[in-house]
């Protein structure tokens, strides 16, 4: 029994013809017979049976009823252990729940269980997981392919349809990049848009929480629940949320789209530059006007978010220290000998990597050299945004520079694995919204994805392009 | 070559994570290569540009500076590896 969209699943319920009990049954059949794609690093029957009961109280007017949705596994959770995927958080039961999880509850969503990540989110491939790789389900039986990363248990669980959405958070393309690679939607909303309060912090000043699910507007349903202001996160945005699904408009005419040249970069296969000459080529035909722009320093927003995201990271990770919750290393003689070596087998390689990498450019000496200078660039490429935002509406690019890749196969050089991120890292850096959305597929019929970048706090806009170019595959 | 074996590990000790040799070893190759693809920056004139910390458009509210108990130290304790009469315990720091 596959489910296809929110809608559907809640006129069901409506009509009497399917329980709580049974949307239950239903999907814990399901994660079952997936269980070898290692997707979920929680997942507990009773925990699902408990919130059934609640549930089944909850008036039919509200909007998520029942929704089975999977939460990535660095939203605390008050009835579910969070992991971050790594070892230091074994065993770490929250004692309050986010921001985000507590609106998806209220709402009545039922939470399906904790989905794997990169560790604390720092990856694109969600294989640096202490958890283990997850799988991503579009693999052929004998080439396990990468669901991407960081988010790619949420991005996977919803293209295994062991959910119909899951919680993701953005920091570099968390979202978007393994949305891409699974065939998924996937939006990280303006920068301040959702509250980050509850959410295992990586990066402060880029982290951001958002949704997957299988169509536009199941996504923008969730994001409209998601979204709102919050005074205990000090960047939480006091804007109004608007209706987004009641809005969605796929009329594209007159609609400015700026194709920025600096993202036809060498070593982008040929299929997906096709695809993006489709997806512009689609929305000219529905009476959009293509406008070619140029964003001059794109290609210096990765080497800022490499050194800004580190430098935020070494500091939010140095709570790790073995004393008030999580992993502590045993037979240490001193303090300082049991902080150095909790955290040495407490974290895996890449989080260690980027914790010394951020520890050296805060370091006396190094400060303004690396982490004030990144941060001027940081300036620049947001100024990209906004100039030509003042004469287009929103930008259409290629989400991910591949299609789904083996796992393990990008693990040793860590630049290479960083190049996953080339599209979306810009967005990011101007915090700016993001989506990317399944458009046309490679030669072995692997998904792409394409991504649409609109201005601050105009995810309408986004959501509406997506609209459109989703009804060229209906 | 940015980093020396002695830097890193001084690097390590300020982030409080102990390095075995082979993984001082394989980071100074990593973080060197980083550090050199990083460099690029300074291709781009920054000078009368300020940097860009907090990327929010719109204005941050001031909340009201009032507590609020949102849990208990029982449950908070709970989730420490050890502890003693309501306190996180660790290890001797005085003799």
């Amino acid at each position: 029994m596959e489910f296809k969209s929110i809608s559907e699943l809640q006129s069901l319920l409506n009509d009497k013809k399917i329980s709580v009990k049974e949307i239950a049954d239903t999907y814990i059949k399901k994660i079952k017979e997936k269980k070898d794609l290692n997707i979920f690093i929680y997942f507990n029957e009773d925990k699902i049976y408990e919130q059934v009961k609640n549930i089944e109280n909850f008036s039919n007017e509200k909007k998520l009823k029942a929704i089975p949705i999977a939460v990535k596994d660095l939203f605390c959770t008050k009835n579910m252990p969070t992991t971050a995927a790594s070892k230091i958080l074994e065993n770490f039961h929250p004692t309050y729940e986010s921001f985000v999880t507590q609106r998806l509850v209220d709402m009545g969503a039922m939470f399906v269980g904790k989905t794997n990540l990169d560790e604390f989110a720092m990856g694109s491939a969600t294989n640096t997981s202490y958890f283990g790789n997850t799988i991503n389900p579009l693999s052929e039986k004998d080439i396990p392919l990468a669901p991407g990363g960081s988010s790619g248990g949420s991005a996977a669980a919803v293209a295994a349809d062991l959910c119909l959405g899951a919680t993701g958070t953005d920091t570099g393309g968390s979202i978007r990049q393994p949305a891409s690679l699974c065939g998924v939607v996937g939006i990280k909303p303006t920068y301040g848009l959702c509250s980050r309060w509850g959410i295992a912090a990586f990066a402060s000043s880029l982290d951001q929480a958002g949704v997957f699910s299988k169509n536009v507007t199941d996504s923008s349903i969730l994001l409209e629940e998601m979204a709102g202001y919050d005074q205990r996160d000090s960047t939480s945005s006091n804007v109004k949320i608007p209706n987004f699904s009641k809005e969605l408009n796929a009329d594209m005419s007159g609609k400015i789209i700026g194709i920025p040249k600096e993202y036809a970069v060498d070593g982008i296969s040929d299929e997906i530059n096709q695809v993006w000459e489709d997806a512009i080529k689609s929305l000219e035909k529905k009476g959009a006007i293509i406008k070619k722009i140029s964003l001059p320093h794109t290609k210096y927003a990765l080497p800022t978010y490499y050194i800004i995201a580190p430098a935020e990271a070494s500091s939010n990770l140095a709570r790790y220290d073995g004393v008030k919750y999580g992993f502590r290393a045993d037979d240490s003689n001193s303090l300082d000998e049991m902080y150095e070596l909790t955290r040495s087998e407490g974290f895996g390689k890449e989080v260690k990597r980027r914790i010394l990498i951020g520890t050296y450019v805060l370091s006396a000496g190094y400060y303004d050299a690396y982490y004030i200078k990144a941060q001027k660039v940081r300036k620049l490429i947001a100024n990209d945004f906004v100039n030509r935002f003042s004469e287009c509406d929103f930008i259409l690019t290629p989400t991910a520079p591949s299609a789904a890749f083996p796992l393990n196969e990008k693990q040793d050089d860590p630049i290479k694995m960083y190049l996953n991120d080339v599209f979306t890292v810009p967005a990011s850096l101007a915090g700016i919204p993001g989506i990317s959305i399944p458009y046309g597929s490679d030669k072995k019929g692997l998904p792409l994805g394409i991504q649409i970048l609109g201005k601050h706090y105009n995810e309408q806009e986004i959501f509406n392009a997506a609209f459109a170019l989703e009804k060229d595959y209906e | 070559m940015k980093l020396d074996t002695n830097t890193i590990n001084k690097i390590a000790k300020l982030a409080r994570i102990k390095l075995s040799e082979q993984e001082s070893k394989d980071l100074l190759k990593d973080m060197n290569s980083i550090l050199d693809w990083v460099e690029q920056l300074n291709e781009v004139d920054t000078d009368k540009i300020e940097p860009l910390a907090n990327i929010s458009s719109s204005s941050l509210p001031k909340r009201k500076d009032q507590a609020e108990d949102i849990n208990s130290s029982d449950e908070i304790l709970q989730n420490s590896p050890d502890k003693l009469e309501g306190y996180f315990a660790v290890p001797k720091v005085v003799e």
